[in-house]
């Protein structure tokens, strides 16, 4: 019998530069979404040509024309100065439950890492136990109890994110922790507290960063269907998800902008944070190698 | 305290795992200055024990004494565990995992400077500078990146940090096996010098012969966490006494070395 060695090249120079390129773009582009995104949301009183909550019965759902560039929804608001001001309410709940789950999360995961032993196991006994209650399920109860609002889901939300960020923290945690040039820093004599902060975090905040990016646009999609189904931002304030609620009778009567142009606005912030935050993941992963 | 008492004492050290006992009973001591190599196969418990000795792991029984004062129990307070840091340092085995990679090779050794010395700035910068000239490094490598350097030069940097704190006791786990052979003589010729010049007592962990023979004065030989022997090198590897010691020595590769006689298959 004989064998043939056919050799496999492990990695293609050729097809890691189109991979790359395939990457490329799409990560600039979802970049320059969510800049652009920011700025709109910074700029919104500026930008919008109208009022977002001023009622104009007469000029109800009137199509895309030069004074209503997107047309107007059921009471006549301008749909194009609603989505402009509805990217406030649209970024600052997500940054809100992003900022609070990660902190808490990687407090949590930190600690649990770098005690071991029973901080360890109650702590991650804790997080799954969170884990296991369903974010929005937590919110729509939480709301139940203090009335809707922003508050009661972006409080939910940050609840149900941290262990997802916890659980996270705790594995990247006790890898780094693992290193020796963590250990060179404990047998130097540094307390646990400073190798921790000053040490230890600083190597994992990167891949943390990035998976912020990613909850962020989860964040946002959650509490879009909170609004969605009236149980977070009420009218008649400008939010995403509400405007969806509020355009579904104008889809009856044939008019799809009112419904839509809020969808596709969830969609592309949605998907551009997911695509940043898996670049970024996938620049650490290759920066490690 | 015991006064009087010089070196590093250690005593019945045990370490368990669970049913494994990964370090039973291990004593052994290492004058000031000495050079101690402790060998063994993986698994023979020699690296948990120098764990031990540094305070990476706790130890389940026995004690460890270094010029009188126990360091077994946990450190209490700021001012022990900067003590016991100056009396023990450690170099690791893979020079790719034991330098922070944020951070450079002279802010590396301006912090541990920092912590363990009243030096202002100026003198921290010559002491740096005087560190890296020791271990053969200069300028150009002191405002590096770890990623920068070659593992030799990283192994290098590994050292002076390690002898920033002057420590009374060196441990080296497998801190050569990681280098190309050329580079390993490099490190080895300059571990040698640094004893010579500064009096500090080396505790090597290796599973190479070689290594033992060119840097230690005393080894002892470590089987499933139990001493099987010890004594001066010359004496325990020119005529070892426990067959243990014999197969380790028949293992090393060399001309008409046959490897179906070591596993007894021959």
């Amino acid at each position: 019998m004989t064998t043939t060695l056919t050799t496999v090249p492990l990695r293609r120079p050729g097809l890691r530069r189109l991979r790359l390129l395939g990457q490329g773009p799409l990560f600039a582009v979802s970049v320059a979404v969510l800049v652009l995104l920011v700025l709109v949301a910074a700029c919104a009183p500026l930008l919008a040509p109208y009022d977002p909550e001023a009622l104009d019965l007469g000029a109800s759902l009137v199509g895309t024309s030069g004074d209503h560039l997107l047309g107007t929804d059921q009471s006549g608001r301008d749909i194009l100065s609603r989505l402009l001001h509805g990217a406030r309410t649209g970024l600052l709940g997500p940054l809100l439950v992003v900022g609070v789950s990660t902190l808490l999360g990687t407090l949590l995961g930190v600690v649990a890492a770098w005690r071991g032993g029973w901080a360890d196991a109650v702590l991650s006994r804790a997080m799954d136990l969170v884990f296991s209650i369903p974010g929005l399920m937590l919110a729509i109860l939480l709301v139940a109890v203090t009335g809707p609002g922003m508050t009661a889901p972006v409080v939910a939300m940050a609840v149900a994110y941290t262990p997802y960020v916890g659980r996270l923290v705790r594995g990247i945690a006790r890898q780094e922790k693992a290193r020796p040039y963590i250990e060179a820093y404990v047998v130097q004599g540094w307390s646990g507290w400073t190798v921790c902060v000053r040490h230890l975090l600083p190597n994992i905040v990167p891949t943390v960063f990035a998976q912020s990016a990613m909850n962020f646009g989860y964040a946002l999609m959650d509490l879009a269907a909170l609004s969605f189904l009236g149980f977070g931002v009420q009218p008649p304030t400008a939010d995403w998800g509400a405007m969806i609620n509020e355009g579904q009778g104008a889809v009856l009567q044939g008019a799809m902008l009112p419904a839509l142009a809020p969808s596709v606005c969830i969609v592309l912030a949605v998907v551009a944070f997911g695509i940043v935050g898996e670049g970024l993941a996938d620049r650490i992963a290759r920066r490690e190698k | 305290m015991t006064a009087g008492e010089k070196g590093l004492v250690v005593e019945g050290l045990c370490k368990r795992y669970g049913d494994h006992t990964a370090v039973d009973g291990v004593s052994f001591v290492l004058p000031p200055g000495g050079s101690l190599a402790i060998v063994g196969e993986s698994g023979s418990g020699k690296t948990t024990t120098v764990r031990m000795l540094v305070g990476l792991e706790r130890a389940d029984g026995g004690t460890v004494r270094l010029d009188g004062h126990d360091r077994s129990a946990r450190p209490r307070g700021r001012e022990e565990r900067l003590a016991r840091a100056r009396a023990v340092q450690m170099v690791f085995q893979d020079p790719y995992l034991s330098l922070d990679p944020r951070i450079t090779v002279r802010g590396c050794l301006d912090e541990v400077l920092r912590l363990h010395t009243a030096l202002d700035a100026a003198g921290r910068a010559a002491r740096v500078a005087d560190l890296l000239d020791r271990v053969g490094l200069g300028a150009r490598e002191a405002d590096a990146l770890p990623r920068g350097l070659s593992g030799g030069q990283r192994q290098r940097v590994a050292i002076a940090r390690a002898l920033a704190v002057e420590p009374r006791v060196l441990v080296l786990d497998e801190a050569v096996a990681a280098l190309d052979v050329s580079i390993q003589a490099q490190i080895l010729d300059l571990l040698r010098e640094i004893r010579r010049e500064a009096g500090i007592g080396y505790l090597f962990v290796t599973h190479d012969l070689a290594v033992v023979r060119h840097v230690a004065d005393d080894v002892l030989v470590l089987r499933s966490g139990t001493v099987v022997e010890s004594g001066p090198v010359d004496r325990v590897l020119g005529s070892p006494e426990h067959p243990y010691t014999r197969l380790l020595l028949s293992s090393v590769p060399r001309r008409g070395w046959d490897p179906a006689e070591v596993t007894g298959r021959g």
